[in-house]
């Protein structure tokens, strides 16, 4: 179980989307809190859902405020680079650098892959999580996302 | 589990008050608070914190740190700040912080530009970190408790007399000290007590745990302020600001790193200034600030030939000079009228800033500023203003001058704002006082001056009796002006007033931050004068529908938030024009101006407009109690900027609107006269 776990992790990180920043809050996981990681997997989900949609609303409107888009970004962009996820920060920079150039069509095209990177680590997270409640400390509680 | 909007979760045992300084061994048990708008990077913090056997505590919204800051001075030993939050900038935190606390304060952000990262460390930050944050980066930050500890310790064996009680109690009397008639008498009244208050001091200084810091109340920045306006930026030494502040247990070296930091601050303002200059506000607010130290006729003059003062500058300048020249002497009534003619602040705002840009080479604001002004009768006049005595004659001149006035007191912000609205009215707010005008589309960051005002409460009173008259003129009739020392007065102790608003349209950089944190809850933002009022319905027009971004009309900017809040039931929502830079997601408390204008709205869902339409028609009709009561609260800074519209045209544009209802303002940052459009009565 651990086993696979660590495989699951590796393979997460190897393929670029988790970084180095996951690996320290899996660190800081310790008994007083054996559910950290997944928590604050959770608080990411929940808030960065709510930081998308101002950005969907932000990216409805004509003409597009680019000020406004790179601020909302840079947000989103401070909370994925919190949890590890690399691939979506990754994408959140090329947002804002689009901003910044006042290129609409790149935004949006990029904030499309940076949804879809999204929605592809959460289903990845899940799993993982899944996994590791089953493997982890018995005390663990399996407390579903 | 949300952080939730203003919660403060402490982890670990409690910081507070009880222990000075880390029990055992030293870093273990150092008392962070972490200011941060993502709950999620807060939670990390916390926990790694927590993991380097600190005691953290946790805090999601910057005014919420700040009164957690002032109401348990000793209870912690750095802070960890966002750079980008929504209710106030992280930068306007650090300064308060330093200002006021003299904590170590490190920045955060995601954001490694250079140019962020520079601000950091000219606003005092001790250290910066990229987020994300590595715990081995929060492993050393007690290098910084320990260099700040040692820096004052050595103060504190070097004069043996620094009390941070002691320096509270102090009811700071303006009037007093500033006048020169108490020189030979606080230098003796001083020695004397320090002298009895050495040895005690010493004592606990000695006994107790090493920080004996200074803490820098807002009467006492005031006070130093005051005194070296008086003193001349360029010419106040320790020593001598030492003596007019006539602080027992203040020692010359608490002075010394007090006015180091201050000339920072002010240097930082006038290079903003620059910046506001180009429509942001973000500089000018601070710019008053620090170019008023001193005028001096040179420094004037030198201003004036720069060239592009724009109003806002002017303004703000003003205001700071207004603000911070309490002591200055009393300028002549024609000089006063001087001031206040447009021109006028031009110069006084080039005097202001002469003094500051001398020291620090951002000169902009006052390009092309006639100096006509000589620095002295800037000084006097804001001494006038501080004492309240400056009825001058300034009101008389029109609303000019009465505009300038204002704006003295306020901090630019308002004339920063000012220049951003294109409303008719806007324009007319020759310098906007502190008051965070949203203008349209451009981020401006109003920072309050709480520096300026020296004056505290009598100022107030003044204002408001005056303003009440000169209602009708200009926002700030002089009469209003003295109020406006006065209320300028009030906003410096109030550090926190800063109402900044950055225009960034959807930015969520504005801070619009009213101040109040403190204590004040003087209902400033009934700056009332019909401007105010304006606003205020503005606001609450936008709170129907919108977000934050919407109502341009980030005028009021009343101060502070609790005057919102309370006010918000009560009377006008203290307009504070926030607009701009809310984001919507993050005002739930009305910590910012804007915000608690909008929140309260929003909160009590759309009951309050009725309150607001007939708030505002009341506060139309009668706008002259509210004016004085609350207006001077603290935020003075931001009530200020109503006054900066014409008066007239701002009662009649209200009025008007208020027959219809609250206008909401749809438009982002439209700043048209106030749109008053559907104010729900």
């Amino acid at each position: 179980m651990h086993r696979r776990l660590a495989s699951m992790r590796k393979s997460l990180l190897d393929q670029g989307f988790l970084d180095e920043q996951f690996i320290q809050l899996e660190e800081l996981q310790d008994d007083s809190n054996p559910n950290f990681v997944e928590e604050i997997a959770a608080s990411y989900y929940r808030d960065s859902a709510r930081q998308m949609l101002n950005i969907d609303q932000a990216l409805d409107k004509v003409p597009l405020d680019f000020t406004k888009l790179d601020n909302l970004m840079h947000q989103f962009k401070g909370s994925s680079s919190s949890i590890g996820a690399k691939k979506v920060k990754n994408e959140s920079t090329q947002f804002q650098e689009y901003c910044r150039a006042g290129n609409a069509e790149g935004c949006r095209r990029t904030y499309r892959q940076l949804k879809k990177e999204y929605a592809t680590l959460k289903k990845k997270l899940e799993a993982y999580f899944q996994l590791a409640r089953q493997a982890g400390p018995l005390e663990t509680a399996s407390r579903p996302k | 589990m949300n952080l939730g909007a203003s919660q403060v979760a402490k982890s670990g045992s409690m910081p507070s008050s009880s222990s000075h300084g880390p029990a055992q061994q030293f870093p273990a048990g150092l008392r962070v608070l972490v200011v941060d708008d993502d709950p999620t990077c807060l939670m990390i913090l916390e926990k790694m914190l927590r993991t380097c056997h600190y005691e953290a505590t946790k805090c999601n919204r910057a005014e919420i740190a700040l009164s957690l800051l002032r109401e348990n001075r000793n209870g912690y030993d750095i802070v960890l700040s966002d750079v980008h939050m929504p209710d106030m900038d992280g930068f306007k935190l650090l300064e308060h912080i330093g200002l006021e606390m003299d904590l170590p304060v490190i920045m955060m952000s995601a954001d490694d530009s250079k140019n962020v990262v520079m601000k950091g460390v000219t606003h005092g930050a001790c250290d910066y970190l990229i987020k994300p944050v590595r715990l081995e980066a929060l492993k050393n930050i007690w290098q910084h408790v320990v260099r700040k500890r040692k820096h004052v310790w050595k103060d504190i064996e070097q004069s043996g007399s620094v009390e941070d009680g002691k320096l509270q109690q102090q009811q700071p009397d303006d009037a007093d000290y500033l006048s020169s008639a108490n020189e030979g008498s606080w230098r003796n009244s001083k020695r004397k007590k320090d002298e009895e208050e050495d040895p005690e001091d010493r004592d606990d200084d000695t006994s107790s745990l090493k920080k004996p810091r200074v803490v820098w109340s807002v009467e006492l920045h005031q006070q130093f302020v005051a005194a070296a306006n008086q003193l001349g930026i360029d010419k106040a030494v320790p020593k001598k600001i030492l003596e007019l502040m006539n602080v027992p247990g203040l020692t010359r070296e608490n002075v010394a790193s007090h006015l180091q930091k201050y000339r920072l601050y002010l240097r930082r303002l006038s290079g903003q200034h620059q910046n506001a200059l180009n429509g942001s506000f973000m500089g000018n607010p601070e710019a008053t600030y620090g170019s008023i130290s001193s005028f001096n006729d040179l420094e004037l003059q030198a201003y004036a030939a720069s060239g592009q003062l724009p109003a806002q500058n002017l303004a703000a300048l003003q205001a700071a000079a207004f603000g911070r020249s309490a002591t200055k002497s009393v300028v002549s009534p024609l000089d006063q009228r001087n001031l206040f003619s447009f021109e006028t602040p031009k110069l006084r705002f080039g005097e202001g800033q002469q003094q500051h840009l001398s020291n620090s080479k951002q000169v902009n604001f006052l390009h092309g500023i006639p100096t006509n002004m000589e620095p002295k009768q800037l000084a006097n006049f804001h001494q006038a203003a501080n004492s309240f005595a400056i009825n001058m004659p300034v009101g008389s001149h029109g609303s000019q001058g009465n505009s300038l006035m204002m704006q003295m007191a306020q901090p630019q912000s308002r004339s920063q704002i000012q220049n951003d609205i294109n409303g008719s009215y806007v324009s007319r707010l020759p310098s906007s006082i502190g008051q965070p005008v949203v203008s349209n589309g451009t981020s401006r960051v109003l920072t309050r001056p709480v520096y300026n005002q020296v004056s505290q409460s009598s100022p107030v009173a003044g204002f408001s009796a005056q303003h009440s008259t000169d209602l009708s003129r200009n926002s700030f009739p002089l009469g209003g002006n003295s109020g406006i020392s006065s209320l300028a007065s009030k906003v410096i102790p109030r550090e926190e007033t800063t109402m900044q608003l950055k225009g960034s349209q959807g930015g969520s950089n504005y801070d619009v931050f009213s101040g109040q944190q403190q204590q004040h809850k003087s209902q400033d933002w009934s700056l009332q004068s019909s401007g105010l009022a304006f606003d205020t319905l503005q606001h609450a027009n936008m709170r129907g529908n919108h977000d934050v971004s919407q109502s341009a009309l980030v005028q009021q900017t009343f101060s502070s938030r609790d005057t919102i809040e309370q006010s918000r039931n009560s009377s006008v929502l203290p307009s504070v024009l926030l607009q701009q830079g809310f984001s919507s997601s993050g005002h739930s408390s009305s910590s910012s101006f804007g915000k608690g204008i909008f929140s309260g709205v929003e909160e009590n869902g759309h009951r309050n407009m009725p309150n607001i339409g007939q708030q505002l028609n009341a506060y139309f009709t009668d706008t002259s109690p509210r004016v004085k009561a609350e207006l001077l609260e603290g935020n003075f800074y931001n009530n200020i900027l109503p006054d900066q519209y014409d008066q007239e045209d701002l009662m009649s544009a209200l009025l008007k609107h208020q027959q219809e209802g609250i206008v909401t303002v749809e438009n982002d940052f439209d700043f048209d006269g106030y749109p008053l459009d559907n104010l729900p009565v």
